[in-house]
């Protein structure tokens, strides 16, 4: 839950893996997004420059932060049902209100892709196909973008029930959630006046004006994130001239996996897509070893836990080293 | 209940100007949760750590820096950062209008209503034209801070503006090659059409509810109470399909024995 220490791997493991089912077919999937943030990330450093890490403490009773920097499994879901009292709600009881919902995407019916209301569409996700074989995914991808249909289907994901439209693009299958009628609001609700006709003279002002702005396509650059291209303007400005700058320390390997997530992502998409899992076909035990030394982990450990871990993985020297030069370790090993 | 306005803005058209309020047409339905510290079941804090030496930072001595691909770094300064942030300014600014199929959902982010904002006549008036024209607008505003490109549209003959994601935001399928392998069999494909003919159905958003939201709510309920804990059922794996042709078969039979 910790969002920034795991922010890395999050976009690497599926968001969700189940099976979508059509009839009794069924079609082992996981869940990967569509859609990210900008991929500017600015670091947070202190004055010196140094990279900064957001984490969670516990509090005293003034309220202000205590003890040393929690782990995700010293956090807990908690919903405030009187002023400061707190329900706390475990995952495996959210998964548990609707087990066959948090597996399975059942597609009840299919309906014409182009009678979706853009105002439904909320988030994308990419679904790739898990298991030994392909082809019951690519049946229904193949069958979808034939009969132009998507199939429509509630599902659980992380504590929240999804609606969702599954459709095919180019032979991939694509998750598009779609908010409930009773989350989006109609004209009425907000109070909009009835509909008059319009003076023709002052619509007709209007059709003028309309057609003068007529273009047949549209231009990709106006989806261009200026105001970030600003910022990167400027900081590579201020590289160049030497201004602020701060070389790259021994903590650059650090900064490489953060800014590469995006590539990750793609790397990742494409692999899946193909049918390949590198996580799974390492033995179990060798997995859980590797995580726990990942990079995103070791962000989060004292120098006395690196030390343990340098110790259990034998490192010489490791005595006299740095924090810093313990993680590098650690991580290398 | 009439919804609160949270914007007002004037829609630039050539040289014609559309007073409007803008209104956000999504109802969040989220049930909140905090995250809170499982020791004490109070929420927690967030504060920004100094890894090396596990320190808290204070906000007011943070700065924000740009990474360049080598690891060199610049720390980038507030000053310097809000010279780059938008002018505020109440215009939308429509870019163009463009047949309705160019602008497609990959893009959408989130709708607001328009509504007129005094002179109804104007904004009816450019409704109509909307209408007419058969075209959506490509409209640019700058709204709390932020700069949006959206696409301005008719939903029930009310101007909708639907907010777009920059192009960065989107992974383009385009780049990605679809799963490959052996030919698809005919038989399964033709069976495959069938059973989805069989399962077509016009759509109607109406007929889904968030039936597991409700049951959020009854466990939160049940616990404030100090109810039984409930029993937890471990969600079974569906096995994949092997068969894929008799899958089909008795998927086929099955929704004719039930229509």
């Amino acid at each position: 839950m910790a969002k920034e220490s795991t922010e890395q791997t999050e976009a690497l493991k599926p968001l969700w893996s189940g099976v979508v089912t059509f009839g009794l077919v069924s079609v082992p999937v996981s869940l990967f997004p569509a859609n990210r943030g900008s991929t500017l990330r600015l670091r947070m450093v202190d004055a010196q420059g140094n990279f900064l890490q957001r984490r969670y403490f516990g509090t005293d009773e003034g309220g202000a932060e205590a003890g040393d920097p929690l782990d995700a499994e010293d956090l807990v879901r908690g919903y405030e049902f009187e002023k400061d009292r707190f329900i706390t709600v475990e995952d495996d009881e959210l998964d548990a209100l609707d087990p066959e919902k948090s597996r399975e995407i059942d597609l009840a019916q299919f309906v014409d892709l182009h009678a979706l209301s853009p105002l439904h569409f909320e988030r994308a996700y990419f679904l790739v196909p898990d298991g030994s074989t392909t082809k019951a995914y690519r049946l229904l991808a193949e069958i979808l973008a034939q009969e132009e249909r998507a199939g429509i289907a509630t599902f659980v994901m992380r504590g929240k029930q999804y609606l969702c439209a599954i459709l095919a693009e180019g032979g991939i299958l694509r998750a598009e959630t779609l908010r409930f009628a009773e989350e989006v609001r109609s004209p009425e609700t907000i109070g909009l006046p009835p509909r008059v006709s319009a003076n023709s003279a002052e619509m007709k002002k209007f059709a003028k004006a309309i057609k003068a702005l007529k273009a047949n396509t549209l231009d990709r650059a106006a989806l261009e994130d200026q105001h970030t291209a600003s910022i990167v303007k400027l900081a590579e400005k201020k590289l160049r001239s030497g201004t602020d700058v701060i070389p790259a320390g021994p903590e650059t390997e650090e900064v490489d996996e953060s800014t590469t997530n995006v590539v990750d992502l793609m790397e990742v998409l494409k692999e899946r897509l193909q049918g390949k899992q590198r996580a799974r076909a390492a033995p179990a035990d060798s997995a859980r070893k590797r995580k726990r030394v990942n990079g995103g982990e070791l962000k989060s450990k004292s120098k006395t836990e690196l030390y343990e871990l340098a110790q259990s993985m034998d490192i010489r020297g490791r005595s006299s080293m740095s924090k810093a030069e313990l993680k590098n370790a650690v991580a290398r090993h | 209940m009439a919804a609160r306005a949270m914007w007002k803005a004037v829609i630039h058209c050539g040289s014609s100007e559309v007073p409007v309020k803008l209104y956000s047409a999504i109802e969040d339905r989220n049930i909140r949760f905090r995250i809170l510290n499982r020791a004490d079941s109070r929420p927690v804090r967030q504060a920004m750590v100094n890894p090396e030496t596990d320190e808290i930072v204070p906000h007011d001595e943070t700065r924000r820096a740009y990474v360049a691909e080598n690891g060199d770094r610049t720390i980038l300064n507030s000053d310097e950062l809000d010279a780059l942030e938008p002018e505020p300014s109440r215009e939308i600014e429509i870019l163009a209008f463009l047949p309705v199929s160019q602008i497609d959902h990959r893009w959408y982010d989130r709708p607001y209503y328009l509504g007129p904002d005094g002179n109804s006549a104007a904004y009816f008036a450019f409704a109509e034209a909307m209408e007419n024209s058969e075209l959506e607008g490509l409209a640019r505003w700058v709204m709390r801070g932020k700069s949006y490109i959206g696409a301005l549209r008719l939903h029930q003959g009310y101007p909708v503006l639907m907010s777009l994601r920059h192009a960065d935001e989107v992974v383009s399928a385009e780049n990605l090659e679809a799963p490959g392998g052996s030919a698809l069999n005919p038989k399964e494909l033709e069976m495959a059409r069938q059973l989805i003919g069989m399962l077509a159905a016009d759509l109607d958003l109406s007929d889904f509810h968030d039936a597991y939201r409700d049951r959020v709510v009854k466990l939160i309920e049940s616990k404030a109470k100090g109810g039984p804990r409930l029993k937890l059922v471990k969600p079974s794996k569906k096995k994949p399909s092997e068969d894929l042709t008799r899958a089909l078969q008795e998927s086929l039979q099955s929704v004719r024995k039930s229509a």
